[in-house]
């Protein structure tokens, strides 16, 4: 490509073009992948390469260190924060055991207030209803706020394919999109980049940046403001996630801070709203729990400056046509998986990433999906069940569940309480069991075939150590457990449970960094 | 099958509800456990709606997300609107030109009693309302509010008429906001619970000037919302 047009959206599916250097190729290590739930290498080959990128582990420490201070103080100031989180926790385990009823009602209630309800199998029906709703109002550009359903499917670059522009008006996801890049965070999608970095894909791809843009993040998010503004008032299709589906109104909630989801869900004629469908909560009373562990968890506010509530289309007030669709996409088949169910409760609060010592250090491109961290090492195997993500040696996605110290640090943010380092074991074994069948692969071997690196002992992170009733201290001289306590002892009876090693994250990383100086 | 029939059906499989099939992956689920929602967390505050204590924490909330807080009387109002207009920044707009206004059909018309003959105002109302392009041109928009909590220092609007529709509150750059004391709770359950009476209103939660974090977590206060919002808060004598 000679000329970059600085419009953002018009790209189509990368052919395996590489980051580099040239002016007009990518800023961004990572080409946009056909599968948003599996690219690049298995993770372990992917953190030993994001490991030797020292300013993305610098952008990386100094942002998640930021933000878990902020998390801290807002949740330390709440009496009944556990109370909050038992409820959360309670209301998404009853969503789940009454999903198809939910769902109806809330198909219902949508339809009744003149929206138009959509079901989608998986990621390509879902991409088609969208392009069809886009094509049938002649828009060859759409506005998008922040999504990690419509990231999940495509959408962005299925539209390209279409000839319709996906413009994302979120502050971080228009500089992913301008660079090219893939979002490596759930909630700061371009937590990977520093203020220069930025300013220097403005400048260069923006179209519109000013001459002068400083690196001072006011004068970055008004060249934003700027660039963005005639998007949003001339507009005719808006496309946006939703963080909360209720189930008796038929309303939907989306939670921001920017202001692009109020002028995405405002302005244009049409909306489309994609949904997964376990973000439901039963009762309109149940967000007053949501509203509360959402963002002092994932921004480290009390609360966030917007949330948007509608219902259905409300005559002369927003968009005159509303559809909202409904996906599967792999989510049915973690409903079927008795402890790895409870990964669709997670509210995409990204407190678990934030957390997380494997996170800090590697980054979110490792884990080769749109989600990546804690939650992402537990989901992306599971929503990818049907295509082999679970099944052992051959998907990379099935060494996900090994991205973890077992520290158990993520289980004490989430604000809905997922059991991450349980069902992190409960796919380890899966996955041993996978290979087993396959009868030519060693459990052991294929458990670390992938992970020679695989760290143990949270101890050593500082944070106190369910690895010692987990893993390392349960390993018996040849380093399999064949008997252990509760919970574990459910899937040890049947099979054995390959220990974590003996080599700390710490000792890997001092391994590898010695690496890097040979280099 | 139609999508809709074949996603429930495999979520009944998933749940493990005898004769549906099984999932995407080929799974059948086993039925989850029935479900108690402990509701232990509090539901009300320390202290009343409207009382001294939770207005004065409404305000430092509001002040620590940068936005400016005024507290009067309904006698002060119309003249605390006057002046807040009378400063309005004007950066981005032509200063020969007057300074123009819109509020939504229901607004109080006293409130805007004591704005000065220079300072247009604009009515938008069901029957005619302004545009995109007519709201951006304006200086900013003065509405009323629903509710608000002073735990997380949030103001909801529900565009019944004294706060109009969505677009009203969105596009200009100055956002004045009036809130009564008697409608400021202290926690989010209290708040929620006033709004669930008409669920079906659009809200917008507003938790001071739009903002974001995107870059190096350093918080920039004001990106496409209104970059700046005045609260006046009315307490009755
Ligand atoms: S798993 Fe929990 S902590 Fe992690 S993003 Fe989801 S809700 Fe947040």
């Amino acid at each position: 490509m000679s000329t970059f047009l600085g419009i953002p959206g018009i790209r189509r599916r990368s052919d395996g073009a590489t980051g580099g250097d040239a002016p007009d190729e990518p800023f961004g290590p990572v080409p946009h992948p056909d599968e948003p739930l599996r690219w690049g290498d298995a993770f372990p080959a992917a953190a030993k390469q994001t490991l030797r990128d020292d300013q993305l582990r610098a952008n990386l420490g100094h942002a998640t260190r930021t933000i878990r201070g902020k998390r801290a103080a807002v949740v330390g100031e709440v009496p009944d924060w556990e109370a909050l989180r038992d409820a959360g926790s309670a209301v998404k385990e009853q969503v789940m055991a009454d999903l198809p009823d939910l769902l109806a009602r809330l198909e219902e209630n949508v339809t009744a207030r003149g929206g138009v309800v959509h079901w989608a199998r998986d990621a390509a029906e879902a991409n088609r209803i969208v392009t069809e709703i886009a094509r049938a109002k002649q828009a060859d550009e759409v506005v998008k706020v922040k999504s990690m359903a419509t990231q999940e499917i495509g959408l962005n670059e299925h539209l390209a394919d279409e000839g319709i522009a996906a413009i994302e008006t979120d502050l971080a996801e228009l500089i992913v999109q301008l660079a090219d890049d893939m979002p490596s965070h759930i909630l700061v999608p371009a937590i990977h980049r520093n203020r220069s970095e930025i300013r220097d894909i403005f400048r260069r791809r923006m179209g519109d940046a000013p001459e002068d843009l400083s690196d001072v993040p006011r004068e970055l998010a008004m060249a934003a403001r700027a660039h963005l503004r005639r998007k949003f008032l001339s507009a005719k299709v808006a496309v946006s996630g939703a963080n909360f589906g209720v189930a008796d109104t038929g309303t939907l909630a989306v939670v921001e801070s920017e202001g692009n989801g109020r002028m995405c869900l405002t302005m244009p004629e049409t909306l489309v709203t994609v949904m997964g469908i376990e973000k439901l909560v039963p009762t309109y009373d149940d967000l007053e729990v949501f509203l509360q562990l959402l963002p002092r968890s994932s921004t480290g506010e009390r609360m966030n400056p917007y949330t948007s509530l509608w219902t259905g289309v409300t005559p002369g007030d927003g968009p005159q046509e509303f559809h909202l669709v409904l996906l599967d996409n792999g989510r049915t088949d973690v409903l079927a998986d008795e402890v790895g169910r409870s990964a669709l409760h997670c509210i995409r609060c990204s407190a678990c990433l934030n957390v997380c010592p494997v996170y800090e250090r590697v980054g979110g491109h490792a884990y080769g999906s749109v989600y990546p961290g804690p939650i992402g090492a537990i989901l992306t195997p599971q929503l990818t069940a049907s295509s082999g993500g679970l099944s052992g040696s051959d998907d990379v996605n099935s060494s996900l569940p090994y991205a973890s110290t077992l520290c158990g640090a993520c289980y004490d943010v989430c604000p809905v309480k997922i059991d991450i380092p349980s069902i992190l074991v409960d796919l380890r074994a899966r996955e041993v069991d996978a290979d087993r069948s396959r009868s030519a692969v060693d459990p052991w071997r294929a458990a670390m075939k992938a992970a020679s690196w695989v760290m143990s002992d949270g101890g050593r992170f500082g944070v106190a150590g369910r690895a010692a009733t987990l893993g390392h201290a349960l390993g018996g001289s040849d380093g399999v457990v064949s008997h252990a306590p509760p919970p574990a002892s459910a899937w040890t009876r049947s099979r054995d449970l390959p220990a974590p090693p003996k080599q700390t994250f710490r000792q890997w990383m001092a391994e590898h960094e010695k690496d890097g100086g040979e280099r | 099958m139609s999508a809709r029939e074949e996603v429930l059906q495999r979520i009944r499989a998933a749940l493990g509800q005898p004769g549906t099939g099984t999932t995407a992956a080929g799974r059948v689920g086993t039925a989850p456990a029935a479900v108690e929602v402990p509701r232990e967390y509090r539901t009300a505050g320390d202290d009343a709606p409207g009382s001294e204590a939770v207005v004065e924490q409404l305000v430092d909330r509001l002040e620590d997300y940068m936005a400016h807080v005024r507290q009067v009387s309904p006698d002060e109002l119309p003249a605390a609107i006057a002046a807040l207009v009378a400063e309005l920044p004007g950066a981005e707009t032509d200063r020969s030109a007057p300074t123009a206004l819109v509020a939504p059909s229901g607004l109080e018309a006293g409130w805007l009693a004591a704005l000065t003959d220079d300072v247009v105002v604009h009515r938008d109302t069901p029957e005619a309302p302004l545009t995109a392009g007519d709201l951006d041109a304006l200086d900013a928009v003065v509405t009323a509010a629903r509710v608000a909590c002073s735990e997380t220092g949030t103001i909801v609007l529900d565009g019944e008429p004294d706060q109009g529709r969505r677009a009203v509150s969105l596009v200009p750059d100055v956002h004045l906001c009036v809130v009564r004391t008697d409608q400021v709770v202290q926690t989010v359950p209290e708040m929620v619970r006033r709004l669930s009476a008409h669920p079906e209103r659009p809200q917008t939660w507003i938790s001071g000037p739009s903002a974001t974090s995107d870059i190096e977590l350093d918080r920039v206060e004001g990106v496409h919302g209104p970059r700046t919002l005045h609260v006046l808060l009315v307490s009755p004598r």
